[in-house]
């Protein structure tokens, strides 16, 4: 070796120069994703994991210490496409460097099939999807806690929904993020934390529909295991209709899709509404039935023995026989004509909310691109919208505003 | 008509069940008629609070959140356009 080129130089030893490598390196590459293909994979003795992700140009030595494979949601195996993240370490005394992995994730969809798959296998047998274990939902839950995120069209349709079912009850939204790197443990945490308030009598945790790895979130083991655990019946609603996911398998209930979660969890307060009517109806039917009954027998008894009582007596008891009948029926005619105003008054009220009769009464409703416009801010000149009338729709274009 | 924290938890359920404990009571018609009255006039009364429950129109929307110390606190939150 000839230093003579450049006299200033600084001669390393190997030792040093290993240590400054390391230094960059660690420091460059402390947190890392990495993508490639598995090979060399082997599951040492000492219980971590060795193996090389490589790729068409290079490889990467790297290790999976035994305390983190039980984050593993699926097992490696050479020739799995995955992405890697972790951090790169470099051991002097062997002069090489190597990716320590946190965490294995398959990179796309053959791969997150197959770990679908292993998860759910895994789980299952653990008990997880137990039908014993699920819980009832409540008939009329107060407070309904809600994990999705808090933009789109999904938190907005859940909220229509309801406030159109049964308007008198209290969400609880715990916003999370529902796809990308970390978002099933915010979903997780989400469901401990609506659990640790303790004031929710049910849960609805969601997302619109998308591809696998949209959703993926919803088939980590960790918002499984959360599901599982919450004391509180969970929904599990991901936009899917015909597929499941793992975090449906784990729920107390599993909705097809956020807006029939919606459906699911409160009932229809006309349906109450009439089941009410009904109640109010069989109560003053009974009660008249009741008093007729009891009417008949006093004075049954008093016609049997009337001829061994003074005649005052009798006539006394048959005038108050009468004045607690009238009283009645005073009271019950009063009472459920004020409810049966009631009544009406709601039932007019409810029916004004429904749209086809607004339709009915001459109003036209306007839409666009499918979505309904309720707000002249929202139109621009020149645009063409739907006008939709009682009986049919008519295209039309915006002429000035 | 907000609910106001005086309504104890479930009512609306436990009114729905009272009112048909009632009717079958009514229907058997094993009590006197004192009685019957009585527990006509809770059933309308309690029929009376669920219509107003019914009517209810504002639905409540809130957002769950942690404060510095870490304790739980709800915020109101607006319906989403």
């Amino acid at each position: 070796m000839n230093t003579d080129s450049n006299p200033q130089a600084h001669v390393y030893s190997v030792t040093e120069i290993t240590r400054r490598i390391r230094g960059t390196l660690e420091r460059d590459f402390s947190e890392v994703w990495v993508q490639g293909e598995i090979s060399n994979f082997k599951h040492h003795t000492s219980g971590h994991l060795y193996f090389t992700i490589k790729d068409e140009g290079a490889r990467l030595s790297a290790v999976m210490w035994r305390s983190r494979i039980s984050a593993l949601p699926f097992t490696p195996q050479d020739g799995m496409k995955i992405i890697a993240h972790g951090r790169i370490t470099v051991y002097e005394v062997r002069g090489v460097y190597q990716l320590d992995v946190y965490r294995l994730q398959p990179m796309g969809i053959g791969e997150l099939q197959l770990a679908f798959e292993q998860l759910k296998e895994r789980l299952m047998r653990e008990g997880l999807f137990d039908p014993a274990h699920k819980k009832p939902l409540p008939e009329f839950p107060e407070r309904i806690g809600i994990v999705t995120s808090p933009t789109g069209a999904v938190l907005r349709d859940m909220i229509n929904i309801i406030a159109r079912r049964f308007p008198a009850v209290e969400l609880i939204l715990a916003p999370v993020r529902v796809q990308g790197y970390g978002a099933a443990d915010e979903i997780a945490q989400a469901i401990l934390d609506l659990n640790a308030y303790g004031e929710v009598d049910v849960i609805i945790v969601g997302r619109g529909g998308g591809s696998l790895e949209d959703l993926w979130a919803f088939n980590e083991e960790a918002v499984a295991r959360a599901i599982y655990q919450s004391n509180v019946p969970v929904v599990s609603a991901v936009g899917h209709e015909v597929d499941f996911s793992i975090s449906d398998f784990v729920a107390d209930l599993r909705a097809p899709t956020p807006s029939a979660a919606a459906e699911l969890v409160v009932r229809n307060r006309l349906e109450l509404l009439d089941i009410l009517r009904n109640y109010c109806y069989t109560m003053t039917q009974l009660l008249q039935e009741f008093t007729d009954s009891e009417r008949e027998k006093i004075l049954h008894f008093i016609e049997s023995y009337a001829f061994n009582q003074p005649r005052e007596l009798v006539r006394q008891h048959s005038q108050r026989v009468d004045e607690v009948d009238r009283r009645l029926r005073e009271l019950v005619r009063h009472r459920f004509e004020l409810l049966r105003g009631k009544a009406v008054e709601l039932g007019k009220r409810m029916e004004s909310m429904n749209p086809e009769l607004v339709l009915r009464r001459g109003y036209v409703l306007v839409y666009r691109d499918g979505k309904h416009i309720s707000s002249v801010k929202r139109l621009k000149v020149n645009e063409l919208v739907k006008m939709k009338f009682h009986d049919g729709v008519a295209e039309s274009r915006v002429e000035g505003k | 008509m907000p609910q106001t924290k005086k309504e104890k938890k479930g009512s609306f359920e436990k009114s729905l069940k009272r009112m048909e404990q009632i009717v079958e009571t009514l229907e058997r018609g094993d009590v006197p008629l004192e009685d019957a009255l009585t527990m006509y006039e809770e059933g309308i009364q309690l029929s009376k609070l669920c219509i107003d429950k019914l009517t209810q129109a504002e639905l409540k929307l809130k957002k769950l959140l942690r404060d510095v110390d870490g304790k739980f606190k709800l915020q109101d939150n607006e319906r989403p356009e």
